[in-house]
């Protein structure tokens, strides 16, 4: 039986009642990987929710402070470029988002592996949940940088090798929503989509080498870890605050869906065992 | 030419779909979080009884 009051949203996925939720996704017989019981300590969605309750209005203020800060910076306050004139400006927007649509991928994937290897619930809902969030910065990243494209280089879409890598990923991700919702039985969305997710990522390194492996009309990266920026520091500095910014805004857009996703996840459950106790009932 | 529609179109891009996604994240909190307390309602904690134990 459920007890009421607590809350155990996992129960539905093995239908086993009355088990901790860190033990819940051991197929019977079969023990759980060494290495995912550390992993394991978070799949308690009252855990979970307590830690991300509280973390969550941090990332979001905190994210968005950052933003606003980067963005008027580079609005207002950064020099404009001597030949690129104030277009450069859309660089604030655009690099930001191509981090993160790449960075949110890469997210994915891990979530997808982890899903997979060590059957973690939350991993599953994090990866479902990170799908629509990457696909809306990809879809920025891609925007943004056609804006860009129609005054510097006279046309809205070339069919460049870092652009077209990073229509695929947008593909990719698309592919992943797509794929993750397409089957009544969730299990075998999210066991699909993990797979999906984790061909993709051979995209990543495709994306992030294009400029160097083929001549290409996108820049080669201007910032590197290993050498100077290629770019004026008063230029430099508004991006590492909208860079930052919108990293913390898509980890709050993914806590906070993952949080809604946890507790649809329990409707769901509660909804099951209602109708399956009236049925229950009717044929006694 | 002036860019300004163009940083004007990437501004607003950048910042109106992170907006979008943020109200919708926030509806759809509110919605589970409201059908999960249909659902589930939480048990009251009962009155101590002066001079008893607190907690469990």
């Amino acid at each position: 039986m459920l007890t009421r009051g607590r809350f155990k949203p996992w129960i539905g996925r093995s239908m086993l009642p009355r088990v901790d939720a860190p033990t819940i996704f051991v197929a019977p017989g079969r023990t759980r990987p060494a290495a995912g019981r550390g992993l394991h300590r978070f799949a308690n969605p009252g855990r979970f929710l307590r830690l991300s309750g509280a973390l969550l209005p941090w990332l979001a203020a905190g994210g968005a402070l950052l933003t606003a800060t980067g963005l008027v910076w580079g609005l207002f306050f950064s020099p404009a470029d001597w030949q690129q004139g104030d277009a450069v400006r859309i660089m604030y927007v655009h690099v930001p988002a191509a981090w993160l649509a790449s960075a949110g991928y890469f997210a994915l994937a891990l979530c997808s592996a982890i899903a997979l290897v060590w059957r973690h619930p939350l991993a599953d809902l994090a990866a479902a949940e990170i799908g629509p969030v990457g696909a809306g910065f990809t879809a920025i990243c891609l925007a943004t940088g056609s804006i860009w494209g129609r005054p510097m280089w006279g046309a809205w879409w070339v069919w460049d090798a870092r652009l077209t890598s990073v229509l695929v990923l947008f593909f990719l991700y698309l592919g992943h929503i797509a794929l993750v919702r397409a089957f009544d039985n969730p299990e075998r969305g999210y066991r699909a989509g993990a797979i999906l997710a984790l061909v993709g990522v051979v995209n990543l390194p495709i994306i992030k080498f294009s400029v160097d492996w083929w001549n290409t009309l996108h820049q080669p990266a201007s910032i590197s870890l290993m050498g100077a920026p290629t770019m004026a520091l008063s230029m430099l500095w508004p991006l590492p605050f909208s860079a930052i910014g919108c990293t913390l805004v898509f980890a709050a857009l993914v806590l906070a869906r993952t949080r809604a996703a946890v507790m649809e996840r329990r409707i769901r459950t509660l909804l099951m065992a209602t109708a399956e106790r009236a049925a229950a009932s009717e044929a006694a | 030419m002036t860019h300004l529609p163009y940083i004007a179109a990437s501004y607003a891009l950048a910042v109106l779909i992170p907006a979008a996604y943020a109200l919708a994240a926030v509806a759809r909190l509110r919605t589970a979080k409201r059908r999960l307390a249909a659902l589930e309602p939480r048990r009251r904690v009962p009155q101590q009884p002066v001079g008893g134990m607190p907690g469990r």
